[in-house]
């Protein structure tokens, strides 16, 4: 090969790796979003998006109970963290047939859990202020919450919620909040077919 | 009032109030009880507190507590005196009453409003003295009178009967002011009455009908804007006018209006009370506009965690006053519901039972639930919800006057039910609860 058929190909080469390089520069975002996405699942967000799958409480439909509904909810580190996961996820509105039994509008405040297993679930003042009354109606609401947690965590073995940062009585005038509460299982309908048991260990995806 | 208290001879006592003292500023504030039960210990001669009546008794001096109830049997017309303590009385007779007079220094008298019926125009009782007036319509010919002993006390049954009925024999002469000295011991003739006209109201003597809310807190709103602590309202109303009438038992309402009641004070007015039934009336609701029915709840021990169990197993053994010792539940007053567990049940399927066939029942009718309400209820209680005003259906019968007396009169058969202490219901009371303690406690 002479000399100059040597630079003739370097110089093709380089002009090569240019036009490449300026393609990934260049083009335009959604090139991305057809390309291969293995690139995505490597990128340091990543653990935002582990999931566990947890069991979710909502209206039964005839109304008088509650139902166990699996769900995604994000992971997190440690049993605090998790709580916090489940509880944001069983505050958010299902989608239809779904009817959660939490007041619209009810956020979390904060979340502890003692040297004795017990939680405290802080919620916000729609918890008892938009709450529609009646004992059914609040027993649902409550052991929503207290289901929520202490079915997936074994490790909190009774809840109270509290609203507003106070300890209260009741949420309508009902259910005793002024102790921790252990999982009411009785008030969870038997379902059709067997149902899945809770998967609480971590679950990438 | 003042007393001249004696030097006690001990150091401490323990002694139990019905609810706890409460410290105001400078001042505490206790229970009236403290009379009889703390001050009673220090001075010489007998304290009795009677909150019903609004007396408190110094000293030997005798006042009967008389309960006054009338039924209509058939063309005859019963009146029921139930008294306690036992006491002498007579009965006599002039042209338009019945008397009956007490052999005691004043009468504690329970005496419901009667409307004129059958062959009684009315019963009064002057405000000093110890004669209780029976006074009887035009179509009266004879009396006759049993009584009937009981653990404290007893019932004292007077039969009106019409001109042309043939008394079987009168005990009582006919005509003129006949005295008739009945000695009140046991070994007194029992009536020669039907059975099925024997008092049903058992040992109840009060009943606190708790309507549900008030004030600020409405309850439950329904579709069409109807409230729940209305309508509660007046159906305690309809209760309370139907127990007294019929059974003669004192019943008292948590609230008699408009007014916000805290849920402690509901329980401590039944505890004050000495109560011996408290029946919350409520109304439900639901996110689904489908539920419908009555539910009955009674409260709920093993879902209010580690805590209220550990309340209720506990018992210590303490000294008592002149020496030995005594073994004792401790339980806090937050939880005196505990100790009534067996009887709530029973109170709850009684009324199931009798709302059956009457009243809408919701699929699940009893249930079991941590309730704040019944919780320091200090005896059988349960909490009625009567129906879903958040069902439109439902909320337009709550509404009407013909639903609600029909709830009242299931209720009344309830109670009534409940104290016949029914066979079959008592052999469901293991499987209903897991706690039975049913001791009866009377004031």
């Amino acid at each position: 090969m002479t000399r100059g058929r040597v630079v003739a190909w370097t110089f093709v080469a380089i002009s090569v790796a240019a036009l490449v390089a300026a393609a990934f520069v260049f083009l335009p975002p959604w090139y991305a979003e057809t390309g291969d996405s293995s690139a995505a699942v490597e990128t340091p967000a990543a653990p935002a998006t582990a999931k566990i799958k947890a069991r979710l409480f909502y209206v039964s439909e005839d109304g008088l109970q509650l139902v166990a509904v699996e769900r995604e909810v994000p992971f997190g580190e440690g049993t605090l963290t998790q709580a916090q996961r489940i509880v944001e996820a069983q505050l958010e509105r299902p989608a239809a047939p779904l009817i959660s039994a939490i007041p619209v509008g009810t956020r979390l405040r904060a979340l502890f859990i003692d040297g004795q297993g017990q939680g405290f679930v802080d919620l916000s003042a729609e918890a008892s202020s938009a709450h529609t009354g009646g004992a059914l109606d609040e027993i649902l609401t409550v052991y929503s919450i207290v289901n929520a947690v202490t079915i997936n965590l074994p490790a909190v073995k009774a809840v109270q919620i509290l609203v507003d940062g106070h300890e209260v009585d009741t949420l309508a005038g009902h259910v005793d909040l002024r102790r921790p509460l252990p999982a009411g299982t009785s008030w969870i309908q038997e379902p059709a077919t067997p149902a899945q048991p809770p998967a609480t260990a971590p679950n990438n995806k | 009032m003042a007393l001249e208290l004696r030097q006690p001879d001990w150091a401490v006592a323990l002694v139990s109030l019905p609810c706890p003292p409460a410290h105001d500023g400078r001042r505490w504030l206790v229970p009236v009880e403290f009379i009889s039960r703390a001050l009673g210990l220090v001075y010489d001669s007998g304290l009795e507190v009677r909150k019903s009546s609004r007396m408190v008794l110094v000293g030997a001096v005798r006042v009967a507590h008389v309960v006054v109830r009338q039924d209509g049997l058939g063309p005859q017309t019963r009146v029921t005196l139930s008294v306690t303590p036992r006491t002498p009385y007579t009965l006599s007779q002039d042209a338009t009453h019945v008397l009956v007079r007490f052999d005691a220094d004043a009468l504690d008298l329970s005496l419901p409003a009667f409307a004129p019926q059958g062959l009684l125009q009315s019963i009064r009782a002057p405000e000093t003295g110890t004669t209780i007036s029976i006074e009887v319509g035009p179509r009266f010919g004879a009396f006759r009178s049993a009584f009937v002993p009981q653990d404290d006390g007893g019932q004292i049954l007077v039969d009106l009967m019409p001109a042309a009925a043939e008394p079987t024999p009168p005990p009582a002469a006919r005509g003129g002011a006949a005295q008739l000295p009945v000695p009140p011991s046991p070994e007194s003739a029992p009536p020669a009455l039907p059975s099925a006209t024997q008092p049903a109201a058992g040992g109840l003597r009060t009943v606190v009908i708790d309507p549900g809310h008030g004030g600020d807190e409405t309850g439950v709103k329904g579709a069409n804007g109807a409230l729940e602590k209305d309508i509660t309202l007046s159906l305690a109303r309809r209760v309370k006018a139907l127990i007294e009438s019929r059974l003669g038992v004192r019943v008292l309402l948590t609230r008699d209006g408009d007014q916000t009641v805290t849920l402690d004070n509901r329980a401590a007015l039944a505890n004050n009370s000495m109560a011996d039934l408290f029946i919350s009336l409520q109304l439900n609701a639901s996110v689904r506009l489908e539920p419908s029915g009555a539910q009955i709840y009674y409260f709920s021990a093993e879902l209010s965690g580690d805590e209220a169990r550990k309340a209720a197993a506990s018992r210590q053994t303490l000294p008592t006053f002149g020496g030995g010792s005594r073994t004792i539940e401790m339980i806090p007053w937050e939880m005196a519901q505990l100790r009534h567990l067996g009887e709530s049940a029973l109170l709850a399927r009684a009324l199931e039972e009798q709302f059956r066939g009457r009243v809408r029942l919701n699929a699940r009718p009893l249930e079991q639930a941590p309730l704040r309400v019944l919780a320091g209820v200090n005896m059988p209680a349960v909490l009625v919800e009567v129906g879903f005003l958040t069902n439109l259906d439902e909320e337009k019968q709550l509404l009407s006057d013909a639903y609600q007396n029909t709830v009242a009169q299931a209720i009344l058969d309830g109670l009534l039910r409940f104290r016949e202490g029914d066979d079959q219901a008592r052999s469901h009371e293991g499987a209903l609860s897991p706690v039975t303690n049913p001791v009866r406690r009377r004031p």
